[in-house]
Formats: structure tokens, C-alpha cells, sequence
């Protein structure tokens, strides 16, 4: 009996160790593949070339900055809707809400999270864009900031769910402790439940960000696709042509070993090192605060 | 333990008797015919040959893309049965053809429309080529240039992978002229279907769209077109592109090496009669006359 147990154990904890190690593997597969068949592009269209400000492939133009400003744009504008939008709501039902109150929205956000980006674009083209384009004036409503606003809405689900589990998960002690303080509940959520969930919503908004930055089918609906450089202000309200919609419109029909199949997975590339960058960034951040609190309680 | 290795057993015999059913069926086909070419019509050639397959299932027709030239590459080289194309053959490419003792055979199988199309609240009705080219390259970008309203124009265009978009850089853009450089705009929205530029064009009257002929729906306003300033503006019709008045249409062509035989034959005249026609139309191009051309 203790020696199956002991073999059961062994087996077990090694399953649990490979499934642990498969995410590294499968990241550096996926990683060695996109450099595989994106580094060829740096040889076949010069660096020059792939940083110039023309996208239009048929014809040999690589040029992907307006590429990368579009994604950009889009996701900084989601991601100023998402974030404000998201800690609201989590605040809203983890802190505030009455329990049938909690026991409707949960659901309900969980429900938009799980709402086909496709069906989204749909509304986007029908209702939202002639709506926004009536309303702001605008020459056209396929625009980054329609993109913007429904990816916001594809992210916030995200944000809510991990950075209500975050707030729930501080210790009921603490919040009863600034009350007996004199606390108002808005400063108890502000100065101490916020603070003290801070890493789990750092990792919502970067999981909404995430979301935002990888999202195809939305924004090729949505924001018209013109591969225009967009680093002015006006921007926003112009039609952007992304990262993802580009891959995505393009990638069905190319030539597979041609330049602009290069091109592609080049931009692949790209978005991966960024969402890489945009990790890094936030699990540092998590890192470096959670060791501020290790000092203080020693 | 036993019961769930026993389930897995019973699973994979289900499964293994599953595979082996759906491999038996489509091995009957006796003749083969080999069709590549334009991507243009690659859609129409499949929706063909499947309709065909039903019918005749002793006929296996393999259609590929790749490309006018593609095709004619391979009638050259006597690799296929039909070639596809979305245009003439060239001269050297029939002196090649000869010279590999390949006889290349015409068939226009069917015709191919753009209509410019506008909303309905734009008084524009009418425009030459040359304007619609410089509206799509930039140098036009408001109504009140060409006529109508003082409202800026967003242009609307297929993405760089369709044909339609290639068609309408060479016919419209440049005009016809191979050496002419220009691009689009680089505000040109590019949509990934023909619904979206509809549905712009629909709830916009700053927009301007082009699309085939025959998935222009009836609410929308299409522009009759000049080939140059001066000339007649024709609106696109079946019968006006059947007549070759309307500038933006081309003939799309089947090459055989020799005059057909034998199941080529038949499947030739089957695409030229009504049925096959009949799809022509449902895929947006106008069908080529009923009879058949000589």
C-alpha cells in the first residue's frame, strides 16, 4: 500500500511538473517558429524598407510602422475604456453591490465575456460606426477609436473577472480594521482594499490589454483597414489599419515563401515581442511592490 | 480500470469503422480533368465543377488557382486541361504554346462587371474614368470637385488579395496603363468583403465603393461611367457590358489545347448552358451571352 502510494505520488508529481514546463515549451515552439519564417523578411525587404510608412504588399511595400501605430492606437484607446470601466465594476460588485445584486452581474459580465468577437463586429458595422459618425461628424464611422470602443468592451469581462477575484480575496480583517478607524467605505476601498489587491488587478489590466492588442476579427470590421501612419492626435477618429486585421486579411491568400509571407510572420513577430514586452512590464511592476511589502512587515 | 480500458476499445473500433467508411466513397471516378488558372474565377470554377461532380459523378475535375499566367504556364507545358484566365492570351504566349505543339482554344465562359457605387443621397451620377482614378488616388478628396456636395469623400476598396482590387488599380487607377505607378490612396479603406462596402456605402453618403456588378444590391446608386471626358456615361447592365459600353468589364476566358473532345467536351457545354449561367450569375459576374460566342 505505501510503496503504490509513493509510485502514485511520483508519477503525479511529475505529470504536474511537465504540464508546468509544456507552457515554456510550447512559447519558445511557437517563438522559434515566427522567428523561423519572419527573420527571412529582414533579408528579403531591408530593415529600411520594413520601417518605411507604405503598406501595400502587392505591389512591394512592406513599410509596417502604420501597422504598428494602428494596433497601438486601438489598444491604448481600449485600454482607457477598459481599465476605468473594468476596476469599477469589480469594485462595484465585489465591495458595494448587495448580494442578489452580485449574483446577477457576475453572471452577466461573465456572459459578454463569452460573446463571439464576430457577432460584436457585426454591431459595429450596423449600429456603431453610423451612430459615432453622425454624432462626432466624422467623413467616415470605421475609425480606431469604433475599434477602441469595442474592444473595450471585449476586455472589460476580463478585467472584471480577475480583478474581482483579486479584491475578494483580501482578507475581510483589513477592511473591518480601517472601519474601526473611521474609515468611510469609499477610503477603505481606495486606501486599502485597492492597494492591498494591487498585483491581481495589475494582472487584470495587462490580461485586458492582453485581450485588447490580440483581438483580429473586431478591428478588421471596424476600423476600416487603411494602412495610414496614425501618430497624430486626430488619429483616433481616423481609420487605422492593425497588426492582427493585417495578418489575418492577408495571410489566406499569400504565396507561401514569398517576401510578403515573410512580411507576415514578421509582424507576428512583432506583436509577440510586444505582448512579451507589455508581460514583463507588469509582472516586474507586481514583483517590485510585492517586495516593498516584504520590507515593511519585516 | 477494466471498464474504461473496455470503453476505449469499443470507442476506437467506432472510430476505426467510421474512417474506413468515409474513405471508401469518391474512388469511382473514371475521367479527370485538370483546371487551373485566374483567382479571379477560381471561386466560379469551383462552384462549377462541384455542381458538375453531382451530376456526373464518373467526372473528377481538380481546380486549382494561382493566377492567369499560372494557368497558361501549364496549358503551355500541356499539364492541364483547361487553363483559366482573366485575360487575353498574349501573342508569345500562343508562338509558345505552338512552338510546344500546344494549340490554345478561346472560350469566354462568362464576363466580369465593377460597378462604382455611391449612397443614394449623393447627387453625383455620373463620373469619367479619369476622375474616378483620381478620386481613388487622392487627388480628388472632396464632392464639390466632381460635382455634388461639399462633403469629403472616403474611399472604399476590396483588400490587395482580391482580384477585383488588382482589376481595378489596372483598368481604373492607371487606366489601362501598365507603366503608370499609381497607388491607392493611403487613406483607402480596405474592406475585407463585399458586405462591408456595401454596408458603408449604404449608411454613408460621403463614401464611394466599387464591387462586381452582381452583388450591387438594388438600394444603392451606381455611377455611370466615361471612358474619358466627353464620351457617353453608360451604367453598367448586362446588356451594356454584354455590348462592351461599359468601360469597367472584361471577358473571362477557359483556354483548351485544340478545339475540346471527349468529357472536356461536355463539360464545356455544359458551363456555357443555363444552368451553369445560372451560377454565374449567384457568384456576381454577368453571364455570357446564352448562346455560345464565336
Amino acid at each position: 500500500m505505501e510503496k503504490s502510494l509513493n509510485w502514485y505520488e511520483f508519477v503525479i508529481t511529475r505529470l504536474i511538473k511537465a504540464s508546468g514546463y509544456s507552457a515554456i515549451l510550447f512559447v519558445a515552439l511557437i517563438f522559434f517558429f515566427l522567428v523561423r519564417e519572419g527573420v527571412p523578411a529582414l533579408l528579403e525587404a531591408n530593415l529600411g524598407s520594413l520601417l518605411n510608412t507604405r503598406w501595400y504588399p502587392i505591389e512591394e511595400h512592406y513599410g509596417i510602422l502604420p501597422l504598428i501605430t494602428g494596433s497601438l492606437i486601438v489598444t491604448m484607446g481600449a485600454t482607457l475604456i477598459a481599465v476605468p470601466f473594468g476596476i469599477g465594476t469589480a469594485i462595484y460588485i465585489s465591495e458595494i453591490a448587495p448580494r442578489w445584486m452580485r449574483e446577477i452581474l457576475k453572471p452577466l459580465v461573465e456572459l459578454l465575456g463569452g460573446l463571439p468577437s464576430v457577432v460584436l463586429g457585426f454591431l459595429g458595422i450596423l449600429v456603431l460606426s453610423p451612430y459615432l459618425r453622425v454624432l462626432l461628424d466624422l467623413p467616415t464611422g470605421l475609425t480606431a477609436f469604433t475599434g477602441s470602443l469595442l474592444l473595450g468592451g471585449i476586455a472589460v469581462p476580463t478585467v472584471v473577472s480577475v480583478a474581482e477575484d483579486a479584491l475578494d480575496a483580501v482578507p475581510r480583517a483589513y477592511r473591518e480594521g480601517a472601519w474601526a478607524l473611521g474609515a468611510t467605505r469609499w477610503q477603505t476601498i481606495w486606501r486599502v482594499t485597492l492597494p492591498a489587491a494591487r498585483s491581481g488587478v495589475l494582472t487584470a489590466v495587462m490580461l485586458g490589454i492582453g485581450r485588447a492588442i490580440g483581438e483580429t476579427m473586431t478591428v478588421m470590421m471596424v476600423t476600416g483597414n487603411a494602412p495610414v501612419l496614425a501618430i497624430k492626435l486626430g488619429s483616433l477618429f481616423a481609420p487605422v489599419r492593425t497588426m492582427t486585421a493585417t495578418i489575418a486579411a492577408e495571410m489566406g491568400e499569400v504565396a507561401s515563401g514569398s517576401t510578403h509571407y515573410h512580411v507576415l510572420f514578421f509582424i507576428g513577430m512583432v506583436l509577440f515581442l510586444i505582448s512579451l514586452g507589455v508581460n514583463v512590464a507588469a509582472s516586474s511592476v507586481v514583483f517590485r511592490t510585492k517586495k516593498r511589502a516584504e520590507r515593511i512587515l519585516s | 480500470m477494466n471498464r474504461i480500458l473496455i470503453t476505449i476499445a469499443i470507442f476506437l473500433v467506432l472510430l476505426a469503422a467510421c474512417s474506413s467508411n468515409t474513405t471508401e466513397t469518391n474512388s469511382n471516378a473514371e475521367a479527370y480533368i485538370e483546371n487551373k488558372g485566374s483567382d479571379t474565377i477560381v471561386n466560379l470554377a469551383l462552384a462549377w465543377a462541384e455542381r458538375y461532380q453531382a451530376e456526373h459523378p464518373e467526372v473528377r475535375i481538380s481546380v486549382t488557382g494561382g493566377g492567369s499566367g499560372t494557368g497558361i504556364a501549364a496549358l503551355i507545358n500541356d499539364t492541364v486541361d483547361i487553363a483559366n484566365a482573366s485575360r487575353k492570351i498574349k501573342e508569345e504566349e500562343t508562338a509558345e504554346a505552338q512552338a510546344n505543339g500546344v494549340e490554345p482554344v478561346e472560350h469566354i465562359i462568362a464576363r466580369d462587371a465593377i460597378a462604382v457605387i455611391v449612397n443614394p443621397e449623393n447627387p453625383v451620377s455620373q463620373l469619367t474614368l479619369k476622375q474616378i482614378s483620381d478620386i481613388y488616388s487622392g487627388k480628388i478628396s472632396n464632392w464639390s470637385e466632381v460635382g455634388g456636395d461639399d462633403r469629403p469623400i472616403v474611399r472604399l476598396s476590396r483588400e490587395t488579395n482580391s482580384g477585383t482590387h488588382v482589376y481595378f488599380l489596372e483598368t481604373v487607377l492607371r487606366l489601362g496603363n501598365s507603366d503608370d505607378k499609381t497607388l491607392f490612396s493611403t487613406d483607402t479603406l480596405l474592406l475585407p468583403s463585399s458586405e462591408g462596402i456595401i454596408a458603408e456605402v449604404r449608411q454613408n453618403p460621403n463614401a464611394i465603393g466599387y464591387d462586381g456588378l452582381g452583388y450591387v444590391p438594388k438600394d444603392l446608386k451606381m455611377i455611370a461611367i466615361a471612358e474619358e471626358e466627353g464620351g457617353a456615361y453608360v451604367l453598367p447592365s448586362i446588356p451594356t457590358v454584354n455590348d462592351k459600353t461599359y468601360p469597367i468589364a472584361r471577358d473571362l476566358y477557359m483556354y483548351t489545347n485544340g478545339e475540346p473532345t471527349g468529357i472536356v467536351k461536355e463539360y464545356l457545354d455544359w458551363v456555357m448552358g443555363s444552368e451553369a449561367q445560372q451560377i454565374v450569375a449567384e457568384l456576381g459576374f454577368v453571364p455570357a451571352s446564352l448562346t455560345p460566342s464565336d
